[in-house]
């Protein structure tokens, strides 16, 4: 017996894979599967979060519903990756968070932008907030520099400090309590792994999504995402050097560093989000974890509107719209933020713990 | 969809599917007919995991040469020599170039594996498995044009003097129960799930059988060909049957109801009593002897014990072994007699010689004294907790079969052959495996003259 009924079914499922082993060949779960014979919590949510949702294991599986052996691996390991988030979650009292993720995300992204905008209206007068800003520092009319790092530095660092507590307490639980710490060839690995998204490939051919046939979009879709995200958090951090080490201010010409990167970013967090919001209105149900429908879509949606009031203050910043689209832009990832640790946000990170985890083993088992 | 085919393939497994991209390929128009709903669609196919080619180099996912000759010689054995040897060797050439026809049609294949099967070499194994496959050869059909309808069970074949004409389905294609075509691919598989069929040659033991794969093989194709005048093949008590958990579902249990432990314990009857050499082989070589062996036990069941030594030596099991503290408490559990089941053990145990264990090579384990005797990887069975599994005969495939020639065409009884009527896979595997089975051949019969009968009933259609 084990935790959760999802775990236990989880189990379930294992042992009836673990006599089968059709599916070896398909993503990392299953080979991680092999090298064990019982599976405590801790396997279980280990296993969980190395699987990439990419279903293939579900269309080639002749045991999947509705065969009496009612094996659904994608779904299943969906749902105890989704509880496992919460079960680690830091500080404990937040666990409940993830459960109520959609309307918690939404509550304290319009607390954000309602705060920013009062901000600014209480820092300056109205007439600053619809004013017309042009030139360098035009942005810190409306709030100082300082007074913005400050407050994202607070943000960001107690999201790290949450986000690292919380993958502690599921590397522990996952690895093995004595030679714990990873070495740098299963980072590496595990860095090439997840960059790749090597396992959203349903073993070469693509993922599965609404349907029997397999395609790259998905993994295209995350693609956009990811290294949208990251490029967006480059340009951010090429325009903070900029300020203290070069004591250039923003807004920045369009042809400079932080806004080639942030514009490039911005189009991959319009772009990848819609795309996988698509794929998820078509996923076919026997795929899908309804019940963290809200937090997946609500995920998707604050990337998305980061993207798309970032692209938008950069189109209008010259306008009477900058005041009141920086005040949007700064709530929505000042939001971002502070729910990364309650929300979907943490599947990348558990992900990677995950992938650091099979690397390691491989390396002991040799092969 | 036109009720007036240039082909018409019956089934929907390996064998159908390759004869229809086959016959497509060839410029026919197809349509298959799988009796199953689409879920169930590929029937034992959907089980599989490997497939046996020859092959004349390693590749990436085979670790050596496989020639023509051992592959001819491995079969020789397996069948001992009930098998029409012009049609072997005639499949077995075809083997080497189907391993890459497979390829082109989107199957993919799985780079060779470490795992308990000792089948690298000879054996390519489908990447995700059979159902894996089937979906790659069913995405292939349709790209291609080949038109599929499932829940479309053949009832009847409108057959004049050995020339087909057309099929009756349960289910209206098109507004048509009846649907007409130039040739026939009947690749409807055997006749496993049908318990009556088997009880006429089994007698009332066959009730106990389970079937390991789809229970819509019924042979009723293979019945309707061979009571409209096509000669027969091969004995109907011949079958592929392994020993499987008896606590396996009726049907369609799969792969995962085996057990590979025999060679670690030993085996009883309901009597508690041994019957047979556990140790004769490599399991690989002998698991498919002991479905019969259970068959011919009483009630047809038989226990494999072994003790808490040797569990992590064999693959993992679906169902968990049975446990008892005491073989007395074991006996209990088996409602076998615990007298008499401490008598086999304590005999069986005191038989044991010491010896070097290792259960990659027929090693020097073996028992002195007893009947029967465990000629290898003999060990004293005395660790608590005591563990068993119950097991009973699983139906693979059957054997008796639609003769057919080189060119898959079926012949009718005088030995003329059919004008339009084409055979492949499981309904003609007794034309090659009079008895007896080699991994993965099941495969390898079903792509070569699946490839080969729509070929044909493709170039009889256009002509
Ligand atoms: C558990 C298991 C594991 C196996 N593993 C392997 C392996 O690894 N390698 C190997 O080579 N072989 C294996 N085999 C054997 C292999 O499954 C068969 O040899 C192979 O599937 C035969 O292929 P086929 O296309 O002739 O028949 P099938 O794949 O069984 O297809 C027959 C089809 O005909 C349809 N049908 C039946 N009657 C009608 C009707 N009246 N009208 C319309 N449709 C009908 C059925 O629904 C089915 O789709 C395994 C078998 C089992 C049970
Ligand atoms: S998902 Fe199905 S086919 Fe794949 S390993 Fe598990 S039981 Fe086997
Ligand atoms: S990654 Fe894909 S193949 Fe692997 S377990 Fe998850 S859904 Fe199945």
């Amino acid at each position: 017996m084990h935790g959760t009924r999802i775990l236990d079914e989880a189990d379930r499922l294992m042992t009836v894979c673990n006599s089968c082993r059709y599916c070896e060949g398909l993503c990392a779960v299953f080979p991680a599967m092999e090298m064990r014979r019982a599976f405590s919590d801790g396997d279980l949510n280990y296993l969980a979060n190395l699987c990439h949702a990419c279903g293939a294991c579900y269309v080639d599986c002749q045991f999947s519903p509705p065969h009496e052996f009612n094996v659904n691996v994608p779904k299943t390991l969906a749902i105890a990756r989704a509880e496992s988030y919460a079960a680690y979650a830091w500080p404990r009292a937040l666990s409940g968070t993830f459960a109520r993720n959609g309307l918690v995300i939404s509550i304290v992204a319009a607390l954000s932008v309602a705060a920013f905008i009062l901000g600014f209206v209480a820092l300056n007068d109205r007439g600053v907030l619809f004013g017309v800003h042009a030139g360098a520092g035009a942005f810190y009319k409306l709030m100082p520099h300082n007074a913005m790092a400050v407050l994202f530095s607070a943000a960001f660092l107690y999201a790290i400090l949450a986000l690292v507590m919380s993958v502690r307490a599921f590397w522990r639980d996952i690895g093995d309590p004595i030679g714990g710490r990873a070495d740098g060839g299963s980072l590496l690995q595990a860095i090439r792994d997840a960059g790749e998204l090597r396992y959203l490939h349903g073993g070469g051919v693509g993922c599965y999504n609404e349907d029997d046939r397999p395609t790259d979009r998905r993994k295209l879709c995350h693609h956009l995402t990811f290294y949208g995200f990251l490029l967006c958090f480059a340009a951010t951090s090429v325009a903070t050097l900029y300020h203290y080490l070069l004591g250039r201010e923003a807004p920045y010409p369009w042809w400079d560093l932080p806004v080639v990167l942030g514009t490039l970013g911005g189009i991959g967090l319009i772009a990848g989000p819609i795309g996988l919001f698509v794929a998820k209105m078509r996923r076919a149900p026997e795929l899908l974890d309804e019940a963290r429908y809200g937090m997946d879509v609500g995920f998707i949606a604050m990337l998305f509107l980061t993207g798309a009031t970032g692209m938008a203050l950069l189109i209008l910043r010259e306008t009477a719209a900058m005041g009141p689209l920086l005040a949007l832009h700064l709530g929505v990832v000042f939001a971002l933020f502070v729910t990364m640790p309650y929300g979907k946000f943490v599947h990348g990170i558990y992900r990677f713990a995950a992938l650091v985890r099979y690397a390691q083993e491989r390396r002991t088992e040799g092969t | 969809m036109g009720s007036k085919y240039d082909v018409l393939v019956i089934g929907g497994g390996n064998a159908a599917l390759c004869a229809a991209i086959a016959a497509r390929r060839g410029g026919a128009s197809v349509l298959v007919l799988e009796g199953a709903p689409k879920f169930y669609r590929g029937g034992n196919t959907r089980h599989t995991r490997n497939m046996r080619c020859a092959h004349d180099a390693a590749t990436e996912i085979l670790t050596g040469p496989y020639t023509e000759e051992e592959f001819w010689k491995d079969l020789l054995v397996v069948t001992g020599g009930q098998t029409d040897e012009e049609l072997a060797r005639h499949m077995i050439r075809e083997s080497k170039d189907i391993l890459n026809w497979i390829v082109e049609q989107g199957v993919r294949w799985q780079p060779s594996l470490g795992g308990t099967l000792s089948l690298g070499r000879t054996n390519s194994f489908f990447l995700g498995g059979g159902r894996a496959m089937l979906n790659a050869l069913y995405l292939t059909a349709e790209r291609l044009g080949v038109e599929v309808a499932y829940d479309a069970e053949v009832i009847d074949l409108v057959i004049e003097d050995g020339m087909f004409l057309a099929a009756r389905v349960k289910r209206p294609i098109n507004g048509d129960t009846e649907i007409r075509a130039t040739s026939l691919v009947a690749a409807a598989g055997g006749f496993e799930a049908n318990i009556e069929w088997l009880k006429e040659h089994w007698g009332e033991a066959a009730d106990n059988f389970l079937i390991r794969g789809t229970p819509y093989n019924r042979g009723s194709i293979l019945k309707m060909l061979l009571g409209k005048g096509v000669q027969e093949v091969g004995d109907p008590t011949q079958c592929h049957a392994v020993a499987i958990d008896a606590r396996a579902p009726k049907f369609d249990g799969g792969i995962i109801t085996r057990h590979d432990s025999v060679v670690f314990g030993i085996v009883v009857n309901k009597h508690a009593q041994r019957f047979y050499d556990e140790g004769e082989d490599i399991w690989p070589k002998r698991y498919a002897i002991w479905g019969r062996l259970v068959a011919a036990q009483p009630d047809q069941i038989a226990y494999i014990i072994f003790d808490s030594t040797v569990v992590t030596s064999f693959m993992p099991t679906l169902f968990p072994p049975i446990a008892g503290q005491t073989i007395a408490e074991l006996a209990g559990k088996l409602t076998l007699d615990p007298a008499a089941l401490e008598k086999t053990i304590s005999g069986f145990n005191a038989a044991v010689r010491p010896g070097t264990f290792d259960h990659t090579i027929l090693d020097d384990c073996r028992t002195e004294g007893i009947t029967p005797p465990k000629t290898h990887w003999a060990r004293r069975i005395e660790t608590p907790p005591y563990l068993a599994y119950p097991v009973r005969p699983g139906i693979t495939f059957t054997y008796l079969g639609t003769r057919v020639n080189k060119e898959a065409r079926m012949l009718m009884k005088g030995g003329r052959p059919s004008a339009n009527m084409f055979a492949a896979g499981e309904i003609m595997a007794g034309n090659v495996l009079g008895k007896g089975y080699a991994a993965g051949i099941g495969m390898t019969i079903g792509s070569v003259f699946g490839r080969i009968a729509g070929r044909e009933a493709a170039k009889h259609a256009r002509n």
